[in-house]
């Protein structure tokens, strides 16, 4: 009776084992989602070529800006100069 | 001095923005981000010079209202703008590569709050000196000093708090095959900082000296 129950336990357990080398089991059906993982859904390169072209563009407006105002400041100085060369 | 060596270093400065690209592609890739983790290469030396604009702006603001200097308050007023533009950059540098590597662009947590609020300080700022009529002066150089001790917790908030932001010991832990491409970039735009400074400050400058042809043609008129 023992040597019969021992010969069943080790069949149960060769049989599970064979079964746990078999590959998963094929998906059983789909489940629908509204969005993609982000790693799925973007790739990187707009984003690292908006990343630099942002910082030449804040880079260049400003200088443009400071330009301006310069230009701007030596206007007023030139004027000021006429006005007191006519008095 | 700085008039001298003003058009060689914007020129070595635009050499190196130049150049920085190439650099930038040389760099290894880290393993998990991938390409979008090179926008670090602008994105962290942007916030160096910010906060290197940030401590020029407080050091000058405690000094011309301790000591009255009006020259330190012009320098003040120009690496406050420099502290704006840099922090633009880094707001916006840092959700492009948040939208990528942590699939949101923005998250309010401890490191991006406190970094947007500094950038609002100076924003504040600018915008007393624009609109805050006699006296302003002093009173953003009392905003500037404060805002300056916020940079220290920016800083180390990613240490203190459980944040998505990358460590403090990116940095330091670089690779060979990033160090070289990052320290190019910091140094180029530290120069470009120096530059723009200058630049500003002469704006300020020539402004000074306008305010004091119009009192002196005033006096004349009198």
């Amino acid at each position: 009776m023992v040597k019969r129950l021992l010969i069943f336990v080790f069949s149960i357990a060769l049989v599970a084992r064979a079964f746990g080398f078999q590959p998963p089991a094929g998906q059983g059906g789909f489940e629908p989602v509204t969005g993609l993982p982000p790693s799925e859904q973007i790739s990187a390169a707009p984003l690292l070529i908006a990343a630099y072209a942002f910082v030449w563009v804040a880079v260049l407006f400003y200088l443009w800006t400071i330009w301006r105002r310069l230009n701007k400041v030596e206007q007023e100085m030139q004027a000021l100069e006429r006005r007191s060369h006519t008095r | 001095m700085m008039r001298k060596i003003f058009t060689p270093l914007a020129i070595l400065t635009a050499l190196m923005f130049a150049y920085a690209p190439v650099m930038i592609a040389n760099a290894l890739f880290e393993s998990t981000m991938g390409l979008v983790q090179k926008i670090f290469y602008f994105h962290v030396p942007a916030w160096f010079a910010m906060f290197t604009a940030v401590f020029v702006c407080g050091a000058a603001s405690a000094v011309y209202l301790f000591k009255g200097r009006p020259e330190a308050d012009r320098i003040a007023v120009s690496a406050a703008e420099l502290a704006v533009l840099f922090g633009v950059i880094g707001l916006v540098t840092g959700p492009l590569w948040g939208r990528k590597a942590w699939g949101v662009w923005w998250q309010w947590e401890a490191r991006l709050t406190m970094a947007f609020l500094l950038e609002l300080t100076f924003v504040g700022y600018l915008l007393v000196r624009k609109y805050g009529g006699p006296g302003a002066e002093k009173l953003a150089a009392a905003m500037a000093i404060f805002g300056m001790a916020n940079v220290p917790f920016v800083y180390v908030s990613v240490n203190i708090w459980r944040t998505l932001h990358p460590q403090t010991t990116v940095v330091p832990t670089l690779g060979p095959g990033m160090r070289g491409a990052f320290w190019f970039c910091v140094l180029a735009f530290m120069l470009l900082f120096a530059l723009l400074l200058t630049l500003r400050v002469h704006l300020q400058e020539q402004r000074a000296t306008l305010d004091e042809l119009y009192l002196a043609e005033e006096d004349g008129a009198v």
